[in-house]
């Protein structure tokens, strides 16, 4: 965190400061371990079984926060007879199958209550894969499979399972934990992990110590646990922890994502992600959703804040088609884009390869030095018609074509590429007005400080007029008249004619009969509200920009509701009824946020309520009730149907209602608990230049992982562009222990060359006592680390660490698995031209063979 | 701005145990006040350390120093250690600190410049006027703990400024303000040093004994630093000198040692000339 | 002598900045200076005493040392208005204030009798320079072991007490050996004598360099520097035993000035390659500081 989000580790420091213990599990000694009480070395990729253990020991010495765990959780629920764990199964839950490695959910449901498809849940498509014939087709309906078409909340559970209050029932929920995680002894965690017995039981302590009803404990992670072919299952090993020790929805708890760019919250909120709609609302897809009835029918039945759905949706509809969405058009839903498949960067970046794909906008964004497994992404732009680069810098992207390594090793000639590259200069955050919405879902104004110089523009104004030239020049076709139709005006000002951004802030935020809404309980399923994003609106309540809010700390509560706003509703700590005990008193005055003030009849404090602010904790749903109103007063996980976090997943991921410890794709080692080595349904990508280290590998005997260095940002466009920050990291490097330097002959300064069955890439060497070697299944296992900000272009050049990657993903989210893999490493420089790959290919024959 | 003489001396206090090398203070150093990057581009190889040492292009510069963990002690030491406790392995420190000019009570660069291009602010810091030093280069030998520097290009001396420009407009010098963790705190020189000496006492009290202060003392051999420093290992472990004496301390003895030579040298040849010409 | 001991660094890199001057500019303008100083007073009393051949050497050697040391001064500053802003202000605490006072009116007197000598014209005002000169003289000898004993280096700061006497010798020695190569020698008698008291007293200092500072000795006697120094002792200790010989012999006289001046050179260069080797290597910086450290703890 001190390394990539330095500014925010200020707080970290000042808890620090007041006593806090903090801890940092981190295979290197970073930046933050410096400043940390303990620094705790485990292996790459082994996170589930260091958090089980956690677990294990909260279960198995009864630490849970119990009242907590009874009322607000899903712990009591009664499972079905037929579920079966990986325990039990070798390494796969019960529904698996294996030729497609998909999983067949219904065994995983509750006793008695059956989940509902959620809404836009799509094909599990996978490019290249068994499976995959099913693309157009559409017919075999995992309908309750991707996490990421449930938006904020689960799926939804149509009925309330069977419960037992006493937690005794094998089959419950507590149970099926406790016997899951039995296994994650502080033993275990030392053998799969590598780190110390004594140190992990002391994590242990100083956790459970500091959780329950006076204290809590927040848990703050980045890409250190989502890059992992297990990365969400990492996330739901987390919230398992901490909600059985009842962090959630306190002050001082939670489980903190550090995002990532600037405003990539704001980039999933109002998403440029290709399977969902501003608000976490679901793409349709092309063949399940023919109406809107369709769409919504999931959660029009649902209960929770998700049962409003319809109005989220057709106010969004409104949004975009203003005067012309019409009840009687089902508001122009027909006009949406669709999914046919998954449409994620890797998926598109094949279809380059494979020809499909013909046009590309990279849109600050450098895959070419950023994404894994540089040279596919490289070959994928080599063979598009056009692509256009919208950026500050000209980064690999862009010049691939001239000076990538392909070009180098003769793999890709210029005079042979048909690319036509567009490169376009982009306005930085300062050159233009707009928004960032933070991690802690704070939406924060910034002004244009100076006019963006030359040819630079912002973004904003190149979507608007190239939005604004496209229906000048559409026709009256029928199929263009989503464009025509389409709400496009937007006041301009300055010397560019950029669009005035606030006036896209005004449309995000919406508007009804009376003017701005000022919050989403305003909005309407028949037509009379219109609301870009949902979770967005209020953020102009009043008619007034609240993100703009800058009100000193020194002005208000500690809650700070007047700096920025946050969405929703401004509203500063997630669930945070659950604060209050089940009667809606503070747990503890120490830990006091919401309480419930029955003289009037709601709920007071300082931050705003993240549930209906008149409920009673006593109130009672009546039978048939929908959305919110099917919810207790007892009931503070809004988003979810039954108002419950949940321990146990009945359904939406599609690798597991349980988090599992499975080896990173690439691993040195057998998995220590099962003979299902890697995740079985892992998301690999076939094709000739993606091949696999085969796990276990002699010939890829190192663990590496990449990471980010304070002085640089990501794949380098910005930083490594600039002199301030080109010197301080002037080179690419690479990060050993003395023992591997030994084992190798690799001198600190000199030259080391790392070798993957993707490629060779160069690095010096940085031979250092904060990379420990590990003893993990009774071997020593030597850990590489790389920074990979490096590529071909700029002011401090090197090779780019995730040319060594290759792309297998995470089943729920697309996301490569960055953060582990194996590689060889020697000394000296790598070699040249065509040597370079002749190199690889002899490493593969022998990894192969 | 206060009137001159009433305005207190204003000063640094660096605490290093919440330094997490973030760089921000160099970065920031640089872009206010311009000063030209350093124009090379290698690795240095001494761990994230890639600047090296103060000089006439890096006014703030942060030192990363990697350990084995040494100091035993039963209570929590607030510094974590790499393995397990109780391993042999110690496991490491890693201590980082921004250095900077330290603004001397007794400075000597300021003492030796031929030309009173260094001068003391009215707040007690001790700054270059570019348009008047001339490149004597003298200032550079003369402080005990090379900061100052001639910048190559140019040939005149440069050095931190304690953004004089800022000061002046009320506001706290750039590398403090861009600071994450407090680390830089800008202040009242009086005021910091009973900060300082509460929070070292903290520290001990925390598990934390190696906490010590450098350049508080307004006794040392400089008159004590308007720029001092929390460390956690002793100073010459991060680039600084144990115990700097500003060098003209010795001066008036050296200017008698110089003008009883010199009246050695007229002594002797007047004594040469006595004797019988031949 | 102190061993070099355990002592901690931070890799290794220097901590203080090594002497920012040029080489050879700025040891040629000690060794210039002090030749120039010690000749001047020579000259003068030469004058005095009725040896015109000494008298015109000195002038000459005053004149033309200490122009051209204000020129390696203004070739180390870089543009030559920058020495203007020497004299903005008289700092005493500043070496290079008070000896720029120094040097440039003394360059101006020695100028001016200098040229007085060489045309003849205006006597009486070139003998009054000459006097001028001769009373700054002994200053410009010694006042540039100041400019070197008061900075950080440890070599110079520590030797502090010695450099005078050194620089003050090798003057005299200097002065006497462009007297020996140049004046008749039937007027080099004073000389002679000047040349061995500086001798002695620069032998003596040296001496004291090598061994008597701790370990801030060292540079004195290793590298560049001690190869330069025992060079400089050497060729002292040749110039003043054939010095003994100028006032008959000619070439005993020349060679003795040859050698007098080229170890005033070699004693300039000297001493400053040891206070740069000083600075590079921070044990010369932390080692006695710690000793002085524990000293004081010592009580
Ligand atoms: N200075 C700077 N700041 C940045 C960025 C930048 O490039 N530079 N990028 C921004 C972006 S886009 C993002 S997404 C965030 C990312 O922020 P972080 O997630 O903090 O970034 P990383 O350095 O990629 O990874 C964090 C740590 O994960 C560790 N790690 C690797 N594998 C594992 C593992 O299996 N388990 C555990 N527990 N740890 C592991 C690495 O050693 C590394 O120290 O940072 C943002 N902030
Ligand atoms: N091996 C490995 N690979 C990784 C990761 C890892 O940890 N390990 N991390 C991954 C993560 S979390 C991320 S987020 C990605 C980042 O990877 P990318 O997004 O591909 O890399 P960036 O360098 O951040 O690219 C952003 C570009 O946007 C440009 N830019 C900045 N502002 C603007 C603007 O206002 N408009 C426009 N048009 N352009 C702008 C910048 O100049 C920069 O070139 O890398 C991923 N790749
Ligand atoms: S770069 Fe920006 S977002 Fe990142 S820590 Fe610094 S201030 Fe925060
Ligand atoms: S630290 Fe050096 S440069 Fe700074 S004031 Fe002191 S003597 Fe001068
Ligand atoms: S270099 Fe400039 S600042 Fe330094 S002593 Fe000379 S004139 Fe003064
Ligand atoms: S005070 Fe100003 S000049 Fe000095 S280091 Fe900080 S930013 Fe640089
Ligand atoms: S800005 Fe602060 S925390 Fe960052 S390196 Fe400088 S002193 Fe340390
Ligand atoms: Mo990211």
């Amino acid at each position: 965190m001190a390394e990539c989000h330095p500014v925010g580790f200020q707080w970290v420091m000042e808890a620090k400061a007041r006593g806090a213990k903090i801890i940092h599990v981190d295979p290197r000694f970073t930046r933050t371990s410096a400043v940390s009480h303990v620094h705790a070395a485990l292996r790459a990729g082994s996170d589930i079984a260091f958090l089980g253990g956690l677990i294990n020991h909260v279960l198995s010495e009864g630490k849970d926060f119990r009242e907590y765990v009874l009322a607000y959780t899903n712990a009591a629920a009664i499972l079905r007879e037929d579920f079966q764990d990986t325990e039990d199964l070798d390494g796969v839950f019960s529904g698996y199958d294996p030729e497609k490695r998909q999983y067949d959910m219904t065994t995983w449901e509750y006793e008695g209550a059956p989940t509902v498809p959620a809404a836009g849940s799509t094909d599990p498509e996978r490019p290249g894969e068994p499976g995959s014939e099913s693309q157009h087709g559409g017919e075999e309906h995992q309908q309750t499979a991707r996490a990421d078409t449930y938006g904020s909340g689960g799926a939804a559970v149509a009925a309330k399972p069977k419960t037992d209050e006493t937690l005794q029932h094998p089959r419950c929920v507590y149970q099926v934990l406790k016997r899951h995680f039995a296994r994650y002894t502080p033993e275990l965690v030392a053998d799969v992990c590598g780190l110390p017995v004594e140190q992990f039981r002391e994590i242990a302590e100083a956790v459970t110590a500091n959780s329950g009803r006076d204290r809590t404990t927040a848990w703050v992670y980045s890409v250190g646990w989502t890059h992992h072919t297990v990365g969400a299952q990492y996330i739901r090993t987390a919230s398992i922890l901490q909600t059985l020790l009842g962090n959630i929805g306190r002050p001082g708890g939670g489980i903190l994502a550090l995002r990532g760019h600037a405003s990539i919250q704001g980039s999933t909120d109002i998403p440029t992600l290709f399977n969902l709609l501003p608000g976490y609302i679901p793409m349709p897809h092309a063949h399940q959703h023919q109406s809107l009835d369709e769409f919504v029918a999931a959660d029009a039945g649902k209960t929770g804040f998700w049962g409003n759905m319809r109005s989220y949706a057709v106010s969004l509809l409104k949004s975009y088609w203003g005067d012309s969405a019409q009840p009687g058009n089902d508001f122009r839903f027909d006009y949406l884009p669709r999914l046919t498949g998954d449409h994620g960067t890797y998926a598109t970046v094949q279809k380059q390869i494979e020809g499909e794909c013909k046009g590309y906008f990279l849109v600050g964004e450098n895959p070419a030095v950023g994404s894994a497994n540089g040279k596919f992404q490289r070959l994928g732009l080599a063979n598009l018609d056009w692509l256009v680069v919208r950026d500050l810098q000209l980064i690999e992207s862009a010049t691939f074509w001239k000076d990538g390594p392909e070009v180098e090793t003769g793999e890709l000639k210029p005079e042979e590429i048909g690319t036509e590259v567009f490169f376009l200069p982009a306005a930085a955050h300062t050159e233009k007005d707009g928004s960032f919405t933070n991690t802690q879902r704070l939406l924060q104004w910034h002004h244009k400080a100076v006019e963006p110089p030359g040819d630079a523009r912002s973004d904003l104004w190149f979507y608007y007029h190239l939005g604004r030239l496209i229906r000048e020049r559409v026709g009256d076709d029928p199929r263009d008249a989503p464009i025509r139709d389409l709400t496009w005006s937007y006041p301009v000002e300055g010397p560019t004619d950029d669009p005035s951004a606030e006036s896209v802030l005004a449309e995000i935020n919406g508007h009804g009969p009376d003017g701005p809404l000022s919050a989403y309980t305003q909005l309407k399923d028949d037509g009379s509200t219109a609301c870009g994003c949902w979770i967005y609106c209020g953020v102009r309540a009043d008619g007034k920009n609240q993100a703009a809010n800058r009100q000193p700390r020194t002005e208000q509560d500690w809650v700070a509701k007047g700096w920025a706003w946050a969405w929703p509703a401004n509203r500063r700590i997630l669930y945070n009824r659950a604060s209050a005990d089940p009667d809606g008193k503070p747990w503890s005055e120490r830990k006091k946020l919401l309480s419930w003030d029955a003289e009037q009849g709601k709920w007071v404090g300082p931050d705003v309520p993240d549930f209906e602010p008149t409920k009673a904790p006593d109130h009672e749903p009546p039978e048939g009730a929908k959305a919110q109103d099917a919810l207790g007063g007892r009931d503070p996980f809004i988003m979810q149907t039954d108002g419950k976090a949940w321990l146990y997943v009945p359904a939406g991921l599609a690798d597991g209602p349980l988090p599992t410890h499975y080896e990173p794709f690439e691993s040195p080692v057998e998995n220590a608990l099962y003979s299902q080595q890697e995740s079985p349904t892992r998301q690999t990508l076939e094709s000739p230049s993606n091949p696999y280290n085969p796990a276990r590998s002699e010939v890829y005997p190192y663990v590496f992982t990449t990471y980010r260095l304070t002085e640089h940002h990501t794949a380098g466009g910005m930083s490594r562009t600039l002199p301030y920050l080109s010197e301080l990291q002037p080179e690419f490097f690479c990060e050993v222990s003395p023992a591997l330097a030994a084992e190798r002959g690799l001198e600190n300064g000199g030259w080391a060359t790392i070798i993957s069955a993707r490629t060779a890439i160069e690095a010096r060497v940085l031979v250092t006592e904060r990379v420990k070697p590990l003893k993990v299944r009774g071997r020593t296992i030597h850990q590489i680390g790389l920074p990979y900000h490096w590529g071909p272009n700029g002011l401090t050049r090197g090779d780019a660490a995730n040319d060594l990657l290759s792309i297998v993903m995470d089943p729920n989210v697309h996301i490569q698995e960055s953060k582990a893999a194996t590689c060889d490493i020697r000394p000296g420089r790598r070699p040249r031209g065509a040597a370079l790959p002749a190199m690889v290919e002899e490493y593969r024959r022998r990894a192969d063979g | 701005m206060a009137e001159y003489g009433t305005q207190p001396r204003m000063g640094f206090f660096t605490d290093t145990s919440v330094c997490i090398g973030c760089k921000a203070c160099e970065v920031a150093c640089k872009e206010w006040n311009g000063v030209p990057d350093r124009g090379e581009l290698d690795l240095l190889g001494s761990s994230y350390d890639n600047t090296g040492a103060l000089g006439s292009n890096t006014w703030r510069h942060v030192a990363f120093v990697e350990q084995p963990k040494k100091f035993e002690s039963t209570v929590d030491l607030g510094m974590p250690d790499v393995g397990a406790p109780g391993q042999d392995d110690p496991g490491v420190r890693w201590l980082m600190s921004s250095d900077v000019c330290k603004h001397c009570t007794h400075a000597a660069c300021l003492d030796v410049c031929p030309t009173g291009s260094l001068f003391r602010t009215e707040f007690g810091t001790v700054v270059v006027q570019q348009d008047i030093c001339n490149g004597c280069g003298y200032c550079v030998p003369a402080c005990p703990y090379g900061v100052i520097e001639k910048r190559e290009s140019d040939g005149r001396a440069f050095k931190c400024t304690l953004c004089y420009d800022r000061l002046g407009a009320g506001m706290e010098p750039a590398c403090a303000k861009a600071c994450p963790t407090d680390s830089i705190q800008f202040g009242e020189l009086d005021e910091l040093r009973e900060r300082a000496d509460e929070r070292v006492r903290d520290l001990h009290d925390s598990g934390v004994p190696e906490a010590r202060l450098y350049g508080h003392d307004p006794d040392d051999g400089v008159g004590g630093d308007g720029a001092f420093f929390l460390l956690l290992d002793e100073p010459e472990v991060y680039g600084l000198p144990p115990d700097p004496v500003v060098t003209t301390h010795d001066l008036p003895a050296m200017w008698k040692r110089a003008a009883v030579t010199a009246a050695g040298v007229a002594a002797a040849v007047a004594m040469s000339f006595l004797g019988r010409r031949r | 002598m102190v061993e070099p001991a355990e002592f901690k660094s931070y890799y290794g890199r220097p901590i203080l900045k090594e002497p920012a001057w040029k080489q050879p500019d700025v040891p040629l303008y000690l060794f210039l200076g002090g030749a120039a100083g010690a000749s001047a007073t020579m000259a003068a009393l030469a004058d005095v005493t009725g040896r015109p051949g000494l008298a015109r050497v000195g002038k000459l050697v005053a004149s033309g040392g200490s122009i051209a040391s204000v020129v390696a001064l203004i070739h180390d500053l870089g543009k030559p208005t920058r020495f203007l802003h020497m004299l903005r202000v008289l700092k005493p605490t500043s070496p290079l204030s008070v000896g720029s006072w120094i040097l440039s009116p003394f360059s101006g007197l020695a100028a001016v009798a200098a040229a007085s000598e060489v045309t003849g014209k205006l006597p009486a005002i070139g003998r009054l320079a000459g006097a001028g000169a001769a009373v700054l003289g002994p200053a410009m000898c010694t006042y540039t072991a100041v400019l070197l004993a008061d900075t950080a280096t440890p070599s110079w700061h520590e030797a502090h007490g010695t450099l005078p006497v050194l620089f003050a010798g090798s003057a005299l020695t200097s002065a006497a050996g462009a007297a020996m190569l140049a004046a008749p020698e039937g007027e080099v008698g004073p000389a002679v004598r000047a040349g061995l008291a500086g001798a002695v007293a620069e032998l003596v200092a040296e001496h004291h360099l090598e061994t008597g500072l701790g370990l801030v000795s060292e540079p004195y006697r290793t590298g560049r520097a001690g190869k330069l120094l025992k060079a400089a002792k050497a060729l002292t200790a040749a110039g003043a035993g054939l010095s003994v010989l100028a006032s008959r012999n000619r070439v005993a006289g020349a060679l003795a000035g040859a050698a007098y001046l080229a170890s005033g050179l070699c004693t300039r260069f000297g001493v400053y390659a040891a206070g740069v080797e000083s600075t590079r290597d921070p044990k010369y910086v932390v080692i006695p500081q710690r000793e002085r450290l524990t000293r004081r703890a010592g009580g």
